[in-house]
């Protein structure tokens, strides 16, 4: 099964054959787990840096962890690879319980935040080191090494040292040498963090672009939504090492688990106003002034606009909402082209959203049905 | 306008200082009179000295040419010493830094009183080197070894047969090496754990992924990202070691019958305490052109492995 899934180099010497693989040809990949946490959790003296994580990762998927610095991602990441045994818990590869495996048996390849290339040997040899370890033939290796540079666009790299390559290039080394494996898994901490703002943009739609192609499975680990939002197939939303919530990009968005991740998603986040028993959320672009909304049910907001921000694409407005108990600073986004008559800093205007749009928390900041 | 032509012109002394041609050979002069006196002269005294027939009985200046190299070339003494100065070398940086690498390697792991244990370590380096040998001459003394004991303890060692440690050459001869291996191994120490901690965290988690065990890991990718380091030591190593005299001297004063001499206890014992400073100077020249070779070879070394 996995076989099949897998991108085996041996079938694939044709890149363009590669590339227009049919993917009608392909078992259906919601019922094979490809990787799965049961349960873990990892403690450091007194941290407890992972706190009961359970996970599944399907073949074929782009599964993102998505969570601020230091809540746990990255630790669970390198549980799954083996580099740290967690406290409790277990990590299954292919339905196997692989604890006790060494990472090298674990059939899991690694891109790291500063790729963790070997400054002493060349490109080729960096690609070609994963092969060596496991004592694959040197004509086999030759054309492994050749067809995953060709494939990343490195290949007029191969007789370079890493210190000789900008951030991008390295970036591509070190996912070519994550793929000459075959691996079940591919391991992503944080790969685009290290380039400049431009690069990343185009590195993003890359990455997505090679794991479709490649159809390995993929952890990917980020703390920007962005990425996540733009490359994740589902995303694993975790805080303070629990897990909020597990779901595609628009079930994380439109339906957030918990105020957490309401207001860790979207920029700026989802409003929060207190009401009895818990919370009512809205997302700062259905925050619209009354008579652009229309012919739907509608809960209308007086707003006190503060300050106006035009980002080119878009206004950005702070205030405050008029007339509630607790004065509670909101956002609301309106496009650039729509009109600003009437808004301005001092003023207070009608503001609505439709009824569909609202979320509710309860006291303990869980979604909650509408009361 | 007035008050401006009115202002003073400033004296041109006044910013010498931020001047970097003024100030530039100003800092390094006296690095170069350091060297100057007290490393050019001594040199050249010493090339002078050596085609002179120099004592400190009769000093004159009288030139003999290359007689005190072929007087010395000949002596049976000398060659005996060049040997024993290249297996003191040679043994004290393979024993130092070797046991240095594991000893290293054994204090990057994390356990209790491991800050005490890396303290101790740099003792041997803290201790005077007199201080030090006179310990060490008592684990090798005639009667009283330790280490002879320890050996007659487990029976390794016939207890009527007990070995002369610094009566015999050969044993004198490992003696003297292993005590100043014993002095270089800190240095290797913690060369060794400066080059480990430089190691990025992953690059090697990125080897260990990528199915690299133990050995692979540390001769394939640690060791080779970390050669210029022990390089470095490696010279510093030599250097030291090549020119050193003072374990030899205090521990079998260059005996047995001049088994244990190296080229610097030699000139010392010929050039100072004989007072034949011409021959002195020739055994001292010799460390020049085997050190200056060292040197080229193993800068050449580095640049080839820098990264």
């Amino acid at each position: 099964m996995l076989g099949y899934a897998r991108f085996d180099s041996s079938t694939c010497t044709n890149i363009g054959a590669a590339l227009t693989q049919p993917t009608s040809e392909r078992p259906k990949e919601a019922e094979v787990a490809a990787i799965a946490t049961r349960d873990i959790t990892k403690e450091f003296a007194e941290v407890r840096a992972v706190d009961g994580i359970s996970l599944t990762a399907r073949d074929g998927e782009f599964l993102v962890l998505l969570g601020p610095s230091g809540c746990g991602k990255t630790t669970l990441l390198r549980i799954i690879a083996g580099l740290e045994r967690p406290t409790s818990g277990q990590v299954l590869i292919d339905g196997e319980v692989v604890n006790d495996v060494p990472p090298r048996g674990r059939g899991v390849a690694m891109v790291f935040q500063s790729y963790g290339l070997y400054p002493h040997l060349t490109i080729w040899n960096n690609i070609a080191f994963p092969l060596r370890t496991q004592g694959t033939p040197r004509d086999e290796i030759k054309r492994k090494v050749e067809w995953a540079a060709r494939l990343l666009g490195i290949d007029h790299l191969l007789a370079r040292r890493p210190r000789q390559l900008s951030g991008g290039e390295r970036q591509r080394v070190a996912l070519a040498r994550a793929l000459v494996r075959d691996p079940t898994v591919f391991l992503l901490d944080e790969p685009l963090s290290n380039l400049d703002a431009k690069l990343r943009a185009s590195a993003r739609s890359e990455l997505k672009t090679f794991q479709q192609t490649v159809r390995t499975a993929t952890i990917y680990v980020t703390h920007d939504q962005v990425e996540a939002m733009g490359m994740g197939d589902r995303i694993a939303v975790i805080d303070h090492g629990r897990l909020r919530q597990v779901g595609t990009p628009s079930e994380i968005y439109e339906h957030p688990a918990d105020e957490f991740v309401a207001s860790f998603l979207g920029t700026p986040p989802m409003n929060l106003i207190e009401r009895e028993g818990g919370s009512m959320g809205f997302r700062p672009e259905n925050f619209l002034p009354k008579h652009l909304l229309n012919g739907a049910a509608l809960v209308e907001f007086p707003f006190c606009v503060e300050r106006v921000e035009y980002l080119g694409s878009e206004h950005i407005l702070y205030g405050a909402l008029d007339g509630l108990v607790a004065k509670r600073e909101v956002t609301a986004k309106l496009p650039a082209h729509a009109t600003l008559a009437g808004i301005a800093p001092g003023v207070r205007c009608m503001f609505a959203v439709r009824e569909t749009e609202l979320r509710y928390f309860d006291r303990d900041g869980r979604s909650a049905r509408h009361p | 306008m007035t008050a401006i032509t009115a202002v003073a012109p400033r004296p041109k002394s006044r910013f010498l200082l931020d001047r970097a041609e003024v100030i530039g050979p100003l800092f390094i002069a006296p690095a170069i009179l350091y060297v100057l006196i007290l490393v050019a002269l001594p040199f050249f005294l010493a090339i002078y000295y050596s085609v002179s027939a120099y004592t400190i009985f009769d000093p004159n200046y009288r030139f003999v040419g290359l007689k005190n190299f072929t007087d010395v070339l000949d002596s049976d003494i000398f060659r005996r010493t060049l040997i024993n100065t290249f297996v003191f070398t040679i043994g004290a940086q393979v024993i130092g830094l070797l046991l240095g690498k594991f000893a290293a390697m054994l204090l990057m792991q994390d356990f209790p009183g491991r800050g005490l244990a890396r303290a101790l370590v740099v003792l041997p380096w803290a201790v005077p080197v007199s201080l030090a040998t006179l310990a060490w001459q008592w684990m090798f003394d005639s009667l009283y070894s330790v280490i002879n004991w320890t050996l007659v303890a487990i029976g390794l060692m016939d207890p009527a047969a007990r070995w002369q440690w610094l009566g015999q050459q050969d044993l004198a001869m490992i003696a003297v090496t292993v005590v100043h291996a014993w002095r270089l191994f800190p240095f290797g120490v913690v060369i060794f754990i400066a080059g480990f901690t430089s190691v990025p965290q992953d690059v090697l988690d990125a080897a260990t992924v990528d199915g690299a065990g133990f050995w692979r890991r540390n001769y394939q990718i640690i060791l080779p990202i970390i050669a210029p380091i022990v390089v470095i030591a490696l010279i510093f190593g030599t250097v030291f070691t090549f020119t050193d005299l003072s374990v030899v001297y205090l521990l079998t004063r260059g005996g047995p019958i001049n088994g244990t001499q190296v080229l610097g206890s030699l000139a010392f014992q010929v050039g100072i305490l004989s007072g034949d400073v011409a021959h002195g100077a020739v055994i001292c020249l010799f460390l020049f052109p085997f050190l200056l070779v060292a040197v080229i070879f193993l800068l050449r070394v580095l640049r080839r492995r820098e990264i």
